[in-house]
């Protein structure tokens, strides 16, 4: 989503986007001139007129999840908003029995959280687990 | 508003995803006016809006709350053709 016009986001699919991408964008580029929605989602910059990079994680209830807002000159990391989905994912459906320490991937190591793990979470995740590829 | 109509232009409806109705009835003035919109905050219902949208090659109108029950990535950028 961005304050152009559909038109333009047209153009821009048309003739740059699906270079870079075969059969084009596959979800849906929203138009939201004005800002009315990026300013109820807080990434909306009044005086530039344009949008922020946020980035929302919404579950199927419609909670949010997770967000980030970076600056416009840097772009967001979609591996990690992928691998933070499947973090999201796995903890729904352990109906948050299992949470996911700094540095999970999938198929790595969770955590249990409950009376047996207090003070022992050092035994089981090592600070080199935050920074596993 | 559940058919087809052409949006004009993106607009809040004042709605939280997967709260419509009643409940919100008096809260929805303050969340159609933006700047006494509330603080986004994680764990909290998204607010829902309806957007105009490009979508494989056809003008098409998209409601957020259309999506519910899926997983939604939703994401703002500066601008088209911008470089980043």
């Amino acid at each position: 989503m961005s304050v152009d016009s559909v038109f333009v986001h047209k153009m821009w699919n048309d003739n740059e986007l699906s270079k870079m991408v075969d059969g084009g964008i596959p979800f849906p580029m929203l138009s939201d001139g004005g800002g009315k929605v990026g300013t109820i989602y807080g990434i909306y910059d009044e005086n530039a007129g344009i949008e922020t990079r946020g980035r929302f994680i919404i579950d199927p209830d419609g909670v949010i999840q997770g967000y980030e807002v970076l600056t416009p000159p840097v772009g967001r990391n979609v591996s990690e908003s992928i691998r933070q989905i499947q973090a999201f994912q796995l903890v729904r459906e352990s109906k948050g029995t299992q949470a996911t320490p700094s540095g999970w991937q999938p198929g790595k190591m969770t955590l249990k959280p409950g009376p047996d793990l207090v003070g022992k979470v050092w035994e089981v995740w090592k600070t080199e687990m935050a920074y596993e590829k | 508003m559940g058919e087809d109509v052409k949006v004009g232009c993106a607009m809040p409806t004042g709605e939280l995803l997967g709260e419509e109705g009643e409940k919100n009835k008096e809260e929805k003035i303050i969340k159609n006016t933006p700047k006494e919109a509330p603080m986004i905050k994680v764990g909290q219902k998204a607010p829902d809006f309806t957007a105009p949208a490009y979508h494989k090659g056809k003008f098409t109108s998209v409601k957020l709350s259309d999506y519910l029950g899926k997983w939604i990535v939703l994401c703002f950028y500066p601008g088209d053709f911008t470089f980043v």
